[in-house]
């Protein structure tokens, strides 16, 4: 236990504001830069992204069907290829952008918020709200989350609005049962006793002492979420009752490229590389505030030179 | 020149962290021969247990590196050995045993089981292993033997633990025994028995032992020789007596100087007015009855030590007061109100006046908080105490008023050392402006030096201010120079109550006099005169 003890960090002398801090920070951290900018043009994209090539998205071209990438006699459009009716990829992934980020964030922000917050009351209220919510998490992690998805959108009809609502249903016990297992345990901690003692009510505790304690584990969650609420959009989309062509998105995209995997391997490997860089971009995001969130780790960012000296 | 048995010549240990490159150990000597036991005195950062990781070879490297020294065994040189020849030599010659035995014995398996481990790696046959594993438990003093080998390391006591720890240990009947702290967790009278006991075996195998404490009291009361040392540096080293009597080094001096249990006594005055009395206060928690009908009065400005050993029921009551847990029977009169009649709405206000600081500051400070945020959340859950204009300049002068500075506000609590930590706590106790501070073991996991600065702050914060305290402690020296009234407890039953100096120079209970013969004197002729007369 001798090395325990912390020096005191001579960085500290000086506190700029939080933006700038913030930033210094994310200019430290190389891949979350990139990361962070990455994902900036992809939400670019996504708002101007259908009105800009929307057109050239869907334009039928018989005479190019699977036409390969990186043929440059036929314009930067048609670099990635095209599609089995002859559609440039290229156009098509930037012009699904915005529907699949919609779809995408839209059911993870959805499904944390809910869960997070039932999470908190399961964990912190009386034993027998816990127990009504738990159960309500089992009912709904026991019944196969496709099938839900059918009925609800069969009942309801699809649109980019109930297909969210759908995925984050199927989502929320992952963020709840977490929740739930971390308030359990921070909850005895002893700060959180001290706040007691200080008078603090249920509401200060749950919100200022023990959900930024939770908070670097959900965000990480939410990010892997990302990944499989896209997937999971492109399931249903394959069974009919999901986004609909004309309409696109990446998943959709994958499971049209499907049954020319082995002649025309581009038409599902641009979407999937898409998917990928997204996600790994808001893993590395995620990973970098987790880090600078944390008034323990912080140090790790903003030292002018690397750690291992 | 005469082998020794442990020799550890200018070693130096560095540590590649964050800031930089931490010497942890600077070129350090010292030596051990067979059947004679050398204490490595030391505070936490002193890298005392680093220099016994490595006779180990438990650094880890990286991001550890041992910059240069030797440590022989019988004139072999550890550092040079091969993995396996190394393997061969821990365990079999040199065993070790650690502070906390409940993190250090695997949960599900069996206490025989691994005893019989320690064996059977080291080549011993199966059945040949069992019965000398049932022998070792009877030897240090485990009930029953034979059933305790089939039992759970929790389901022992945390004494009991440590005798399993030390059988293990000795196993293989080591030459070199280390103990890191060994008895830094268990109650002051078993820590007497685990001591006593090691002694024993130590004269039965005649093996050397390496002892690591903070405790001046551990060294004079086990052992020959003490090497003292201070941020990775040796400072001093010589018989346990040389040292005591006539320190050279100055930081041994403060080290000495800073050992409860010598200033002046309060006197302990019975008249004032009365601030809380409590009547009849029962707590079950199933069918273990934790609380069995205490009652107490405490003045205003005066201080009320609760003294007693784990079980006792000194952190219940203190729980039970502050309403974090309800109890089941009694009165507590707080101003003519019994507090555990109170509606939460009369309980929020209540917070103002009752306030207790925690044991380990590490854990009741929110980590993700700055102290200005942690101090002034006081003022942000009772928003009528102090105008938001004025917290700043509040939390500065509170921060000032417990020894710290006004540029601290901003730093986390990580940033702090233990000492500063409990002092942020106080800080934040005394935001309320409260009449009654409850700490709880609000020393133990401090330095002793560090414990004397706080023990001086907290009489200070009561000379000055008028609050009280109830100071709750498992040690009795703790008390000694703060308490004006001392409770000493067991079983949840109070077994003495009365004035500091009653309860220091005329015990009148057994179990008290149990209690203050077995807390350990600096002193080493005041040891040896205790253990002749136990004896």
């Amino acid at each position: 236990m001798s090395l325990s003890s912390t020096e005191t960090d001579p960085a500290l002398r000086e506190e700029p504001s939080l933006g700038v801090r913030m930033g210094r920070m994310l200019l430290a951290d190389k891949f979350a830069l990139v990361a962070a900018l990455f994902l900036v043009v992809m939400v670019i994209l996504a708002l101007v992204g259908p009105a800009w090539l929307g057109e050239e998205a869907v334009r039928q071209n018989l005479r190019g069907r699977n036409l390969a990438p990186f043929d440059w006699s036929r314009g930067w459009i048609w670099c990635m290829g095209a599609d089995a009716l002859g559609r440039p990829l290229f156009a098509r992934i930037i012009v699904a952008t915005q529907n699949t980020l919609m779809v995408a964030a839209g059911a993870v922000v959805l499904s944390a918020a809910i869960g997070t917050f039932l999470g908190l009351m399961a964990g912190f209220s009386s034993p027998r709200i816990s127990q009504i919510i738990m159960r309500l998490a089992d009912v709904i992690m026991s019944f196969p989350s496709l099938l839900i998805a059918v009925i609800v959108l069969y009942l309801l009809g699809s649109s980019i609005v109930n297909l969210m609502v759908v995925l984050s249903i199927t989502r929320i016990p992952v963020y709840l049962r977490t929740t739930r297992a971390e308030v359990l345990e921070i909850r005895e901690r002893m700060f959180v006793q001290a706040a007691r003692v200080m008078g603090a009510s249920s509401n200060r505790i749950l919100f200022r002492h023990i959900l930024p304690i939770v908070f670097p584990t959900l965000t990480t969650l939410a990010t892997l979420d990302f990944a499989y609420v896209m997937l999971a959009e492109s399931a249903l989309s394959f069974l009919g009752i999901g986004i609909q062509p004309p309409d696109i998105t990446w998943g959709l995209m994958i499971s049209q490229g499907r049954q020319y995997l082995t002649n025309a391997w581009w038409l599902s490997f641009w979407p999937g590389l898409a998917i990928i860089l997204t996600t790994l971009s808001l893993n590395l995001l995620s990973n970098w505030l987790r880090i600078a969130l944390d008034p323990v780790q912080r140090w790790r960012l903003e030292m002018k030179e690397p750690a291992n000296g | 020149m005469a082998e020794h048995l442990l020799d550890v010549r200018n070693l130096s240990v560095e540590f590649y962290t964050a800031s930089g490159v931490v010497k942890a150990v600077r070129n350090i000597s010292y030596h051990l021969d067979r059947g004679e036991t050398l204490a490595i005195l030391g505070e936490s950062g002193s890298g005392k247990s680093v220099s016994s990781a490595a006779i180990m070879n438990l650094i880890d490297m990286p991001p550890g590196r041992i910059t240069s020294g030797e440590i022989f065994l019988d004139g072999e040189d550890l550092l040079t050995m091969r993995p396996d020849e190394r393997r061969e030599v821990n365990g079999k010659r040199i065993a070790m045993i650690f502070q906390d035995p409940l993190s250090h014995l695997n949960p599900v398996y069996t206490v025989g089981w691994q005893i019989r481990e320690a064996m059977t790696t080291h080549g011993l046959p199966k059945d040949a292993a069992d019965a000398q594993a049932i022998r070792l438990l009877g030897r240090v003093g485990i009930p029953d033997p034979q059933a305790a080998m089939d039992k759970y390391p929790h389901q022992f006591s945390g004494g009991q633990r440590q005798r399993v720890m030390i059988a293990m240990a000795l196993a293989l009947r080591p030459d070199l025994l280390i103990a890191d702290e060994p008895t830094t967790a268990l109650d002051v009278t078993v820590q007497a028995d685990v001591l006593a006991l090691l002694k024993e075996l130590q004269r039965e195998i005649g093996m050397g032992v390496l002892i690591i404490t903070h405790d001046l009291g551990v060294v004079a009361e086990i052992a020959d020789r003490v090497v003292v040392m201070e941020k990775g540096a040796l400072v001093e080293s010589g018989t346990v007596r040389e040292v005591y009597k006539n320190p050279k080094h100055p930081y041994t001096r403060r080290l000495i100087a800073a050992a409860p249990g010598k200033g002046v006594m309060h006197e302990g005055e019975t008249q004032g007015e009365v601030l809380l009395s409590v009547r009849d206060v029962c707590k079950n928690y199933g069918a273990f009855q934790a609380l069995k009908g205490v009652s107490f009065d405490l003045m205003a400005g005066q201080t009320l030590a609760i003294v007693g050993e784990s079980g006792s029921g000194k952190s219940t009551l203190a729980r039970v007061l502050l309403r974090l847990d309800e109890p089941d029977s009694g009165q507590a009169i707080w101003k003519g109100r019994d507090l555990f009649q109170l509606s939460p709405r009369e309980i929020y206000r209540l917070r103002r006046d009752l306030q207790m600081v925690f044991q380990d500051p590490t854990q009741s400070l929110n980590p993700r908080m700055t102290v200005f945020q942690l101090v002034s959340e006081a003022w942000v859950i009772h928003p009528d105490i102090l105008p938001r204009a004025k917290w700043r300049e509040r939390v500065a002068e509170l921060l000032q008023q417990v020894g710290l500075s006004p540029d601290h506000m901003r730093r986390y609590p990580h940033q702090f050392s233990g000492g500063q930590r409990q002092r942020i706590a106080i800080a934040r106790a005394l935001a309320l402006e409260p009449r009654l501070i409850i700490c709880d073991e609000a020393v133990s996991a401090l330095d002793v030096s560090v414990q004397a600065q706080v023990i001086e702050l907290l009489d200070k914060l009561r000379r000055q201010t008028g609050i009280s305290f109830i100071f709750i402690a498992h040690d009795l020296p703790v008390v000694r120079d703060f308490a004006d009234q001392v409770m000493v407890m067991q079983k949840g039953r109070i077994v003495e109550l009365g004035g500091v100096r009653q309860i220091f120079e005329a015990p009148r209970e057994p179990y008290t006099q149990a209690l203050l013969a077995a807390s350990l004197d600096p002193d080493p002729d005041v040891q040896a005169a205790h253990r002749a007369r136990r004896a």
